[in-house]
């Protein structure tokens, strides 16, 4: 053995040593430094948190950037940077925040009421995808160092419920960095926001490479009790099969967007634990009532327009089959198009009958359409859970009362402009709601095209005095009556049957049987609440 | 010599040009980028505003011809998605792709010419009965079936290698690397397999033909009665005469790979061009989805170029012909 050989198995056994000599000090230190690895679908868009409004983003900004109200797992509101919050009891336009003292931001900046007022100024600039959230504000104030007043264009009691994605970042920062506006997409130009965050959540960025990794790391100034995990990579992989093997092999602890048709496989695994719970989002159809012909049936008419044929679409569809057989009892079938933790939901809404073909058919008849009739059924194939499969099973059940549907299925990219363009006689479309209130539902789905209402409109309901009922809402303060005309505009919907409901989705989240963590109604896990068994 | 190269030039352009029209034209059809870029509280009237700022409302050709002239320019304009310039971001995953796919080309190109050797020379064996019957599946199962297997059995089960990603990299000044560390070597083996099976397969399957026709020609018939060595003759005389199409082949083959990632790149999660190729479509990232289409043409014209001219330069007949036809 030459020297040179020796020295380097001499070197080899001294590193081993001493490695083995560290990891036995971390078998004996495990409150220090605890990564947690995590994957999912796909990776935030920006780290400028008025840029995307989109849910991977919002996911990720959670842990560097903070907001003035936090929604619980219950779907509660719980104070964030906020302590307290309420309208003037002077003047019903002017929502008042009580700021939490001794904040500070990563660089070390003190949050001051100076910053939210900033970060709303910020939030409502042109360039901004959060800004349709805060289009009743007139201006904001700083009234000393912690309380912000917030001018409303009229009574707005829902307001606080738009600012559970509101992230609020630094006047200095913001001014020292040229960084006014949000990222604007159509300047070829980048921001230095994009990639560079000074937020007072409870993690700081090590590193980011945009769909590859990025690092946090825990802030030693945070407010709030130290959290348990104190290190996060962050991964985003696409191929769903790939992800289950990362999680499987030890790559990865903690994975959101489990394919359905894995849960069960899973759940069965040593080593692996899968956490479900209901998600913020309803799945259900939708149809074009108004038009008076539609543009891929068969018929010189509308057949959407006959109540008799909306409620036999209804009573055509079996909800529990579609539970049983597509979902693998993964859902919660639905009577109505939103979820139980929306305000406005109530168990009689939700209840739906069971399927009675033959009364479907004479319905179908009595319509006029005693053969039935064909129509195209658009359906995304990559956007919610099993979304085809459900189509297609829909499909079948339709085809037993007459109807033949023609299945047309492709890519969100483009499914939803053909629902934002009004150009589709039947359509899928899921819809979370995260003011957790009716009023949003009937903002986008139900109230006619009109300024920042109806967007979503694409059944072309019309009905003036259910506008003017969802224009109430906005103003109304008084909580009762303003339940009692959520539940009369919901009484009307259902009779009309402007939305057809199928279910709302199960999250499931798969960990190493050694992290627990609960499901957020939204998928926005926060991993300051993970804990290590 | 300069004029035929001008000539092969300005057509290489051309072909670009007509190549990225022809995919500027097809994305009208992949989606509406609006939809993914905004979130679902825009207002009609925003998006419209949206819409005529990108410019999506101009017709295609005025589109086009706008990305052309900002492209030759060297400005890519910036992702709708990820909201960097799209130059530095293909930049910055490329030396990813390149690098699986040189790996893959030189792991094809060996164990093709080896097992096509050992192959031809071994036609009767039972080894070699077993290496062309499982070449066929090499041919036939489709990569991403591939990749999911091998992550099955070699991340899952046997949990010897990492199931996704590059593993650690190292920065040498622009270029990211994998090769420097052995996460990085590690996570190289299942997605070069997975990439170069089906090349390797082409040319064990292209050496083994050519070789066995050469076999039969009567230089190597002469070469054995003069005497010489089985080795001699194999490698000296059959295989050097064999490789002369299979090296053309697999240069072209290259360009191919390259192209072709995408598929493994997405099943191993590698942070390559292809990746982000296949993220852009989804999310109608037209910018994104345009540079890297004329990365790839570019890529093609270029080694079709480098072909072409090494057929001018070692082929003398080549340049009697055109000088005798212009005259």
């Amino acid at each position: 053995m030459g020297f040179g050989l020796m020295r380097s198995a001499l070197l080899r056994r001294t590193t081993a040593a001493l490695l083995a000599s560290a990891a036995l000090a971390l078998t004996f230190a495990p409150a220090e430094a605890k990564t947690l690895r995590w994957a999912r679908v796909g990776d935030a868009l920006t780290l400028d948190p008025h840029s995307a409004n989109e849910g991977p983003t919002s996911t990720l900004l959670h842990h560097i950037y903070e907001t003035l109200v936090t929604r619980a797992n219950d779907g509660s509101l719980q104070p964030g940077l906020a302590t307290e919050w309420s309208i003037d009891p002077l003047d019903p336009t002017v929502w008042v925040f009580k700021l939490r003292e001794g904040v500070k931001f990563h660089d070390g900046a003190a949050m001051t009421a100076e910053d939210v007022v900033a970060s709303l100024e910020r939030v409502r600039k042109e360039t901004s995808d959060f800004k349709g959230l805060h289009t009743e504000v007139v201006s904001a104030e700083a009234v000393g160092d912690y309380t912000v007043r917030v001018k409303m264009s009229g009574p707005s009691p829902l307001y606080v419920q738009n600012l559970t994605n509101f992230f609020i970042m630094d006047k200095g920062w913001i001014a020292t960095h040229g960084v006014e506006m949000p990222q604007d997409r159509k300047n070829a130009e980048e921001k230095y926001t994009v990639r560079n965050a000074n937020g007072t959540g409870p993690y700081k960025v090590v590193s980011r490479d945009p769909e590859v990794r990025t690092v946090l790391q825990y802030f030693d100034g945070h407010w709030d009790t130290k959290p348990e995990v104190t290190e996060i990579v962050y991964t985003p992989i696409k191929e769903a099969a790939t992800r289950v093997a990362a999680l499987l092999s030890g790559e990865v602890d903690f994975v959101q967007d489990v394919p359905v048709q894995d849960i069960s496989r899973l759940q069965s695994t040593a080593g692996v634990a899968v956490t479900t719970g209901p998600e913020n989002r309803s799945i259900f159809f939708g149809y074009d009532q108004g038009s008076d012909k539609l543009r891929s049936a068969n018929t010189p008419d509308n057949p959407f327009k006959k109540p008799q044929v909306r409620e036999a679409l209804h009573l055509a569809m079996d909800r529990d089959a579609i539970m049983k057989v597509v979902m693998r009892g993964q859902s919660l079938p639905a009577g109505v198009a939103m979820p139980p933790f929306v305000n406005g939901w109530s168990p009689e809404l939700d209840a739906y009958p069971k399927p009675d073909y033959d009364k479907a058919k004479a319905l179908l008849a009595e319509a006029g359409y005693p053969e039935g009739f064909s129509v195209d059924l658009n359906c995304p194939n990559d956007r919610y859970l099993n979304d085809e499969a459900i189509c297609q099973a829909y499909v079948g059940m339709l085809g037993r009362i007459g109807i033949k549907a023609n299945l047309v299925s492709q890519s969100r990219t483009l499914h939803f402009p053909l629902i934002q363009k009004f150009e589709t006689d039947f359509y899928m479309l899921g819809w979370g709601v995260p003011t957790f209130d009716s009023a949003y539902v009937f903002d986008f789905l139900i109230h006619s095209p009109e300024g920042a209402r109806g967007g979503w409109n694409a059944t072309k309901y019309l009905n003036p005095e259910v506008d003017a009922m969802i224009k109430s809402l906005a103003t109304e303060i008084d909580n009762n009556a303003r339940n009692a005309t959520i539940a009369k505009i919901w009484d009307q919907v259902q009779k009309d049957r402007v939305l057809l409901p199928v279910h709302n989705q199960l999250l499931a989240y798969a960990t190493r049987d050694n992290i627990s963590i609960e499901v957020h109604p939204e998928n926005q896990p926060k991993l300051t609440t993970v804990k290590f068994k | 010599m300069i004029a035929f190269i001008l000539r092969r030039l300005v057509q290489s352009v051309l072909v670009m040009l007509v190549v990225s029209l022809v995919s500027f034209t097809m994305f009208r059809y992949v989606g509406d980028p609006i939809a993914a870029i905004v979130g679902q509280e825009t207002s009609i009237a925003d998006r419209e505003a949206l819409r005529e700022q990108l410019g999506l409302n101009d017709p295609v050709l005025v589109q086009f011809l706008g990305f052309v002239g900002r492209a030759v320019q060297g400005d890519f304009g910036i992702s709708y998605r990820l909201q960097q310039p799209v130059m530095e971001l293909i930049l910055s995953r490329l030396p990813a792709t390149l690098e699986l796919a040189f790996v893959s080309g030189i792991v094809a190109f060996a164990a093709g010419v080896g097992l096509g050797v050992y192959t031809a020379l071994n036609r009767r064996g039972l080894a070699s009965a077993t290496i062309m019957s499982t070449s066929l599946i090499g041919v036939s199962l489709p990569t991403f079936l591939i990749g999911v297997f091998l992550i099955w059995v070699f991340a899952v089960e046997l949990q010897w290698l990492p199931s996704f990603g590059r593993g650690e990299t190292v920065d040498l000044g622009g270029w990211t690397s994998g090769f420097l560390t052995e996460s990085g070597r590690a996570s190289l083996v299942l997605p070069v397999i997975t990439l170069g099976l089906y090349q390797m397969t082409l040319i064990m399957r292209l050496v083994r033909a050519e070789m066995l026709e050469v076999l039969r020609t009567d230089y190597i018939k002469f070469a054995r009665a003069r005497g010489l060595t089985n080795r001699a003759v194999n490698f000296g005389h059959a295989l050097k005469n064999t490789l002369v199409p299979v090296i053309t082949i697999a240069g072209l083959q290259l360009g191919s790979i390259i192209a072709f990632a995408i598929v493994t790149e997405t099943v191993f999660q590698w942070p390559g061009v292809g990746a982000l190729f296949i993220n852009s479509v989804q999310f109608v990232d037209v910018p994104v989805m345009a540079a890297y289409l004329l990365l790839i043409s570019f890529i093609f014209v270029v080694i079709n170029l480098i072909v072409d001219l090494l057929y001018y330069v070692v082929d003398p007949r080549l340049r009697v012909d055109r000088a005798s036809a212009r005259h």
